[in-house]
């Protein structure tokens, strides 16, 4: 299908971007990669008045280490990232999880912030920021706001971005300590049905973020015993999620795939640790 | 700034296949219908419509993107290279293409233009690919009469072509 008619306007600057969004408001999308959005679109589940494309906007093209953290660009795509000469030293649980985000065709123009702003609950890269504990940047015509990862993603594709916001960057912190990722799709480059993510601090110190079970990624510190300690905390942690129930996956499916995932993530992460 | 209004027919210029082209479009067209009922190239082919099937796969500055993904205004001032760049002037097959001749791989052809483009932009960034690796970039496109064995073979002997030719 074709979508429904819409203004279309290219910003050069985040100035006259955020001016634009402060007058449409909700009527408003920022078109980035499109990868999600054209395919909406496309299919009329949104119709949008005006379209914002910030794709030419040179300060949005980058990606810098600010603070310990890497900034990444509301214009980078996935593949620009994953392609980025140090994302295996500094953000190798992006790495891991980056080659699972779509296909190559899709992270050759979905961007990073893109994702983020859709805020699929089954998605990798929120969950990435989230077991990070990392930040969004919102720019408005009123300054700038940084919102924690947890802020930030409130809900099933809902987020805390004002209608007047447009987000020029996320930062995933740099951290130590091992990491791993995993994830259960009826097809690769499909979305998830459960993804983990772990970064373990130490052997008995671990952020165990999890998607795909509930309405946004759930992160919880476990401080596990052995192996057997960390599968007791992963069937806790499944009970406690409980999972959603949709087309693809049944609710006792989900807790299934935690428990039958969770355990080889975390040891992973440990292993990758020492 | 670049503004154009709902309805409006703006005209756009991009480089396809080398030669500087325009033709007119509204916002919401997307590139794989400017390139093909106002360009008339007609060989990037158009499946899904959302981004799933891979068939209207084009290089967008050199890198492989879902034409059906991207509007047509997007591409505006930028290079677009499709199916019909691959073969010489005289119609003599490339390197890739030839291999999938010889690899048997396509029946009905409908998604080939895609994943021939994908690959050259593949095979231009890793040109000595295993076969897992080649698999997982053709997991973005779908076939619906080869089964896909001839498509890795063929990618696989192009790659070993490529290499050869340069040592």
């Amino acid at each position: 299908m074709k979508p429904r008619p819409f203004d279309y306007v290219r910003p050069d600057t985040v100035d006259e971007a955020v001016a634009i969004l402060a007058e449409h408001g909700d009527d408003a999308r920022v078109l980035a990669g499109g990868q999600t959005l054209l395919a909406m679109l496309n299919l009329r589940v949104i119709e949008p008045a005006i379209l914002v494309d910030i794709t030419r906007i040179p300060e949005l093209g980058e990606i810098r280490e600010v603070d310990g953290k890497i900034e990444v660009g509301a214009a980078v795509t996935q593949n620009t990232l994953l392609a980025w000469p140090a994302l295996g030293q500094k953000l190798p649980l992006l790495a891991a999880a980056l080659p699972f985000v779509g296909h190559f065709q899709t992270r050759n123009k979905g961007t990073v912030c893109g994702s983020i702003a859709h805020a699929d609950p089954a998605s990798e890269i929120p969950l990435s920021l989230a077991v990070l504990e990392g930040e969004v940047v919102l720019r408005s015509r009123k300054g700038t706001r940084v919102l924690a990862a947890g802020e930030f993603q409130q809900g099933m594709l809902a987020t805390a971005r004002a209608g007047d916001e447009l987000i020029t960057a996320v930062r995933f912190p740099v951290v130590s300590g091992g990491v791993a990722f995993r994830e259960v799709a009826r097809r690769h480059g499909d979305f998830a049905i459960v993804g983990v993510a772990a970064l373990a601090e130490s052997k008995t110190s671990i952020r165990l973020g999890v998607a795909g079970m509930v309405e946004r990624p759930a992160v919880s510190r476990i401080k596990p015993d052995g192996a057997a300690g960390v599968r007791e905390a992963i069937e806790r942690l499944a009970w406690e999620l409980e999972g959603y129930e949709d087309v693809h996956a049944s609710a006792h499916m989900r807790r299934d795939l935690l428990r039958r995932i969770g355990p080889v993530v975390v040891e992973e992460a440990i292993r990758c640790a020492a | 700034m670049r503004r154009v209004s709902k309805g409006e027919r703006a005209r756009l210029s991009l480089t396809l296949n080398g030669r500087k082209l325009a033709g007119e479009a509204e916002p919401r067209m997307l590139l794989s219908d400017f390139l093909r009922h106002v360009l008339g190239a007609t060989g990037t082919h158009v499946g899904c419509e959302h981004g799933v099937c891979g068939c209207c796969t084009v290089l967008l500055d050199g890198t492989a993107v879902r034409s059906c993904l991207t509007l047509a205004v997007q591409a505006e001032g930028r290079a677009v290279t499709t199916v019909e760049s691959l073969a010489d002037g005289n119609g003599k097959l490339n390197a890739l293409q030839q291999a999938f001749q010889n690899n048997h791989a396509l029946q009905c052809g409908f998604c080939t233009p895609g994943i021939l483009m994908s690959f050259t932009d593949f095979l231009r960034r890793n040109p000595n690919p295993s076969e897992a690796e080649v698999v997982d970039v053709l997991s973005g496109h779908l076939c619906r009469c080869t089964g896909y064995t001839g498509i890795v073979a063929a990618v696989l002997e192009a790659a070993g072509e490529g290499n050869k030719s340069k040592s």
